[in-house]
């Protein structure tokens, strides 16, 4: 979790720090060095989950059986059959033939292989991410660039202040809250939102009554989400709007009789949003912070609930399995995000 | 900020400035700073927060002993809404929620402080070494800083502290792993800055160290950077502490704001609606976190003024 403030400083320094880069190398050239990056950042994220999941835990045979009589001789065969009485760079190297395959292991408490895990709750949590990342970058960037263009005003004192309180909210309390008020009920309000889950299981399972359910179901979730996360995209645009706004094309834009409102959204808008979106996009890890906790409260059959409850166990293959799995994507994000800028701005790209 | 120095009657009583009327020139910048942020009422009220949560926490021991935390020497009601004696109510223990938040502060606080410290001081080592040194091995620490901003935070930190084991210490390693990249970003910028300025130059030129140029006159002149950047890493820090405990990776026995968010929810207060015991901790992290947010705002806009409009 970053700061508002603290958010904008790595992020502004970016940018900027590309043009130059970009002098030097040609197109190509700079498609292969992000990907060369991405790749070794993934490298990283191997190397870091196989130090985690694999060298610290003292003994994982043991803890893998805690609670289970068993003999020193089942001990050792398991050991042998984990392949754990191999050297080091052995077990390294099967490991990341195993994750490039796949092969993400298998879990101890569902005796399900991981991936097969992972793919059953990818679906809820894709859902329930992109409806909240879709209903939080449209409002932080409304937001943003009203209060940014009348910086200053009341309009931009309340959203500020609205936003850097949410902000400082812990996510699950905020999720909880809102779970009494809305589900549970208080006083005079009755609990009408569903409290955990993602579907009724009492009704049927296809159809339009299905999709109705998920989304009455998908409401409390998505709405914790957009309360914490869009705070971070209202600093953002609201930044980049101030930017903008002391730039001479607007003043060209003015002289030519445009209302203030057309110079706003034709002329600053375009420009302030660029920047906008792609420090949005480097921004997704938040978004899985989020996701993690909302999920673990409402009980949301998503990788975050699937988290959350390994890590009650501990199951170090599900936990193992799900950092990867974040981190590729957040990884593959933020090149996505580099390469759009790219494309999406031309003074970049001529450069 | 206009520095006219009328001296009003507040500024003598105040510690930096009543130094600084006796001369020294050092406490100049002090006072100055002084006066340009007691003009900002958010930085203020944020101040005012952090001290009261400070002298709580300080003061707790003198009128809390372990008798009132341990579950099994209560004899409160459980679950109780507030009463005269209990004026937060009680906790599915029997204990009473009001203590449970001002010990809370004490454990928190210590855990945000502590994982700030070893941020900042790592950061800031990485930082300064990378920009003092711009060849390799800037180049190589600038490359492991962008490859952890990459990773996700939270599920790093949640791997981290599921391998190390529940309790304090896994957490605060957990926290200062997954937020030194933002300060050792901020802080190699900044070297390289204070890097291009002449007295720089004059002192490599009057034979200085790397060691010597790095801690007496990069250092110095980072160090405010440094500080704004550390109060906006404990607001963080609080938030990480109270998000991984109520994940269940804190110790059970320990009194934190994020425990007690944990047991209300796991411990019977959601569905006995137990408002009293579900609210003060969360508003108590929401005011500390707050309180952090806009001293350090207000400090870094007193020291550039340039930022005005920015945020």
């Amino acid at each position: 979790m970053s700061s508002p403030a603290t958010a904008a400083g790595p992020v502004t320094a970016a940018p900027a720090a590309r043009p130059r880069r970009a002098l030097r190398v040609p197109r190509p050239g700079y498609l292969a060095g992000k990907l060369a990056a991405a790749v070794v950042s993934f490298g990283v994220t191997l190397v870091i989950g196989f130090v985690l999941f694999n060298l610290m835990p003292a003994d994982p045979v043991r803890t893998m059986t805690r609670g289970r009589p068993v003999s020193e001789a089942q001990l050792a065969q398991l050991r042998i059959q984990l392949g754990l009485d191999k050297p080091i760079w052995q077990r390294f190297l099967s490991y990341v033939d195993d994750i490039l395959h796949g092969r993400l292991g298998y879990s101890w408490e569902y005796q399900q292989s991981v991936a097969s895990l992972v793919a059953q709750r990818l679906g809820p949590t894709l859902l329930l991410m992109g409806t909240a990342f879709v209903i939080s970058v449209l409002l932080g960037l409304w937001l943003g660039m009203r209060s940014g263009w009348r910086a200053g005003s009341l309009f931009d004192k309340v959203t500020s202040a609205t936003a850097l309180t949410l902000w400082s909210v812990p996510t699950f309390w905020l999720g909880m809250i809102l779970l009494i008020v809305f589900s549970v009920g208080v006083g005079p309000i009755h609990g009408f939102l569903p409290t955990a889950g993602m579907s009724d299981s009492s009704l049927p399972q296809t159809g339009m009554t299905h999709y109705l359910d998920v989304a009455r179901h998908l409401v409390l979730p998505a709405l914790t989400m957009v309360l914490v996360v869009y705070a971070q995209y209202v600093t953002i645009m609201r930044s980049s709007i101030i930017e903008e706004k002391g730039s001479p094309y607007l003043l060209t834009a003015r002289a030519k009789g445009l209302t203030d409102d057309a110079v706003r959204r034709r002329h600053a808008l375009p420009n302030a949003l660029l920047p906008s979106v792609t420090m949005i996009f480097m921004h997704l890890g938040g978004l899985i912070s989020g996701a993690v906790t909302v999920e673990a409260i409402f009980s949301w059959p998503g990788l975050g609930d699937l988290t959350y409850q390994a890590l009650t166990i501990p199951d170090l293959p599900v936990l193992q399995g799900t950092f990867i799995v974040f981190s590729a994507s957040v990884i593959v994000m933020n090149l996505l995000a580099d390469l759009a800028y790219r494309f999406l701005d031309p003074r970049v790209r001529a450069s | 900020m206009s520095t006219t120095p009328t001296v009003t009657p507040a500024a003598a009583t105040d510690a930096p400035a009543g130094a600084a009327a006796a001369a020294p020139p050092r406490f100049a910048g002090a006072r100055r700073f002084a006066r340009s942020f007691r003009s900002r009422r958010a930085g203020l009220a944020g101040l005012g927060i952090l001290l009261l949560f400070t002298v709580l926490a300080l003061a707790a021991p003198a009128f809390i002993g372990p008798d009132q935390l341990d579950v099994t020497k209560v004899n409160g009601p459980l679950l109780a809404g507030p009463s005269a004696s209990y004026p937060l109510g009680t906790d599915q223990a029997g204990r009473s929620v009001l203590m449970l938040l001002i010990w809370g502060a004490r454990e928190s606080l210590q855990i945000g402080v502590i994982a700030t410290v070893l941020t900042v001081v790592f950061g800031s080592a990485v930082g300064i070494v990378a920009g003092h040194f711009g060849g390799f091995v800037g180049r190589a620490l600038m490359h492991v800083t962008d490859w952890f901003i990459a990773l996700p935070s939270l599920p790093l930190a949640i791997s981290l502290a599921a391998v190390l084991g529940q309790g304090q210490a896994s957490i605060t390693i957990a926290i200062a792993a997954t937020s030194w990249t933002a300060t050792a970003r901020l802080v190699r910028a900044q070297t390289l800055a204070v890097e291009a300025r002449p007295f720089v130059e004059r002192a490599r030129a009057l034979g200085a160290g790397n060691r010597q140029i790095m801690l007496r006159q990069v250092l110095p002149n980072v160090m405010p950077l440094i500080l704004v950047s550390s109060t906006l890493t404990v607001a963080g820090a609080l938030l990480s502490e109270a998000t991984l405990t109520f994940l269940g990776l804190g110790s059970p026995t320990d009194v934190t704001w994020g425990e007690m968010i944990h047991d209300a929810f796991f411990g019977g207060a959601f569905t006995a609606n137990a408002w009293w015991y579900l609210l003060p901790p969360g508003l108590a992290i929401l005011a500390v976190v707050l309180g952090f947010t806009l001293t350090g705002r207000a400090v870094e806009h007193v020291l550039d003024p340039r930022m005005e409009n920015k945020r």
